[in-house]
């Protein structure tokens, strides 16, 4: 129990992973929490990236979850650029009224 | 080790519990600062594990930028979020059953793994010990020499990032009046000044 290994930073991980899709499901309108959600399971992977990475003692693992964390950062900033853009066209954010390219 | 430990759990149980309050939070404001919670619970992990430039990376990146701009989003809109949150009780019981089933699998999968006897031999980068070489220093090494083509399609990533948000959210509104330095540098006398002439007393 006062050892901590590999496992118990998974478990840490796999919980966060498991918030993350549970947030996703539990806040279906609000697409700001969705994205938050997002980040959750992103810092899930990194967690699990890290762990490995630290128990194996290589360090590629580290520099991937670098890239991870470069690509979350990208996405974070497009997702709300593309969300304030639509709530200027729409005034709302509510993911059932996202449906304006059914034509 | 008791020390190291007891920082495990506090980080691990504020990060999770933070998470939690994350996703349930009715206010989205008080989201966010939990999210920001979580990310600095979770630089506290890599801290502990060996990774602090990952770490600091993550404060930095994530608390710096990525929060901010979350935060700054859930203000900038007018939302009415108790709206939003109508249906919040209709998805739980699919939403903690889908969980449910992904953490067992999860646990199953976490309970019957073990490491590849020869995953030893088969490193490409060995962590060298700390007082050897720094965790900041041996990435350095490896991202700007081995790494170096993904590390600059990363930069290359945020380029493109940055201008796509930017070009999203830049917009001209009619009817606003700006200063435009070229058009007053090149003006010319004979363009706006014009002599006529006036008879006596009928000027305006």
């Amino acid at each position: 129990m006062l050892e901590i290994g590999l496992s118990h930073y998974l478990t840490v991980g796999a919980i966060l992973f498991t918030l993350g899709i549970f947030g996703i499901f539990l806040n279906r309108k609000n697409v700001i929490i969705i994205m938050m959600s997002i980040e959750l399971m992103l810092l899930a992977v990194n967690i699990n990236f890290v762990a490995f990475s630290a128990h194996l003692g290589d360090l590629v693992g580290q520099i991937f979850a670098m890239f991870i964390l470069t690509v979350a950062a990208a996405e974070a900033a497009i997702g709300l650029a593309i969300l304030v853009v639509y709530f200027r066209n729409r005034g709302s954010i509510a993911v059932e009224d996202i449906n304006m390219m059914k034509g | 080790m008791v020390i190291q430990a007891l920082a495990f759990y506090l980080f691990a149980a504020l990060a999770v519990a933070s998470g939690v309050m994350v996703i349930s939070s009715r206010n989205p404001v008080h989201s966010v600062l939990f999210l920001i919670l979580a990310f600095f619970n979770s630089a506290g992990l890599f801290v502990l594990i060996g990774a602090e430039f990952l770490a600091m990376i993550l404060v930095v990146v994530y608390v710096g930028a990525v929060a901010v701009l979350f935060l700054f989003v859930v203000m900038m809109l007018d939302i009415n979020f108790a709206e939003l949150r109508e249906g919040f009780l209709q998805y739980l019981p699919i939403g903690a059953l889908i969980g449910l089933i992904l953490a067992a699998e999860l646990i199953l999968i976490f309970g019957t793994w073990v490491v590849a006897p020869d995953a030893g031999q088969t490193l490409t980068a060995p962590i060298l010990p700390p007082d050897q070489l720094t965790n900041t220093h041996a990435l350095g090494q490896i991202i700007y020499t081995e790494y170096i083509y993904l590390f600059q399609a990363s930069g290359l990533i945020l380029l493109i990032a940055m201008i796509g948000a930017i070009v999203l959210t830049l917009r001209h509104r009619p009817g606003v009046r700006r200063q435009k330095i070229a058009d007053q540098v090149s003006r010319r006398r004979e363009d706006v000044v014009e002599v006529r002439d006036v008879t006596t007393g009928s000027g305006a």
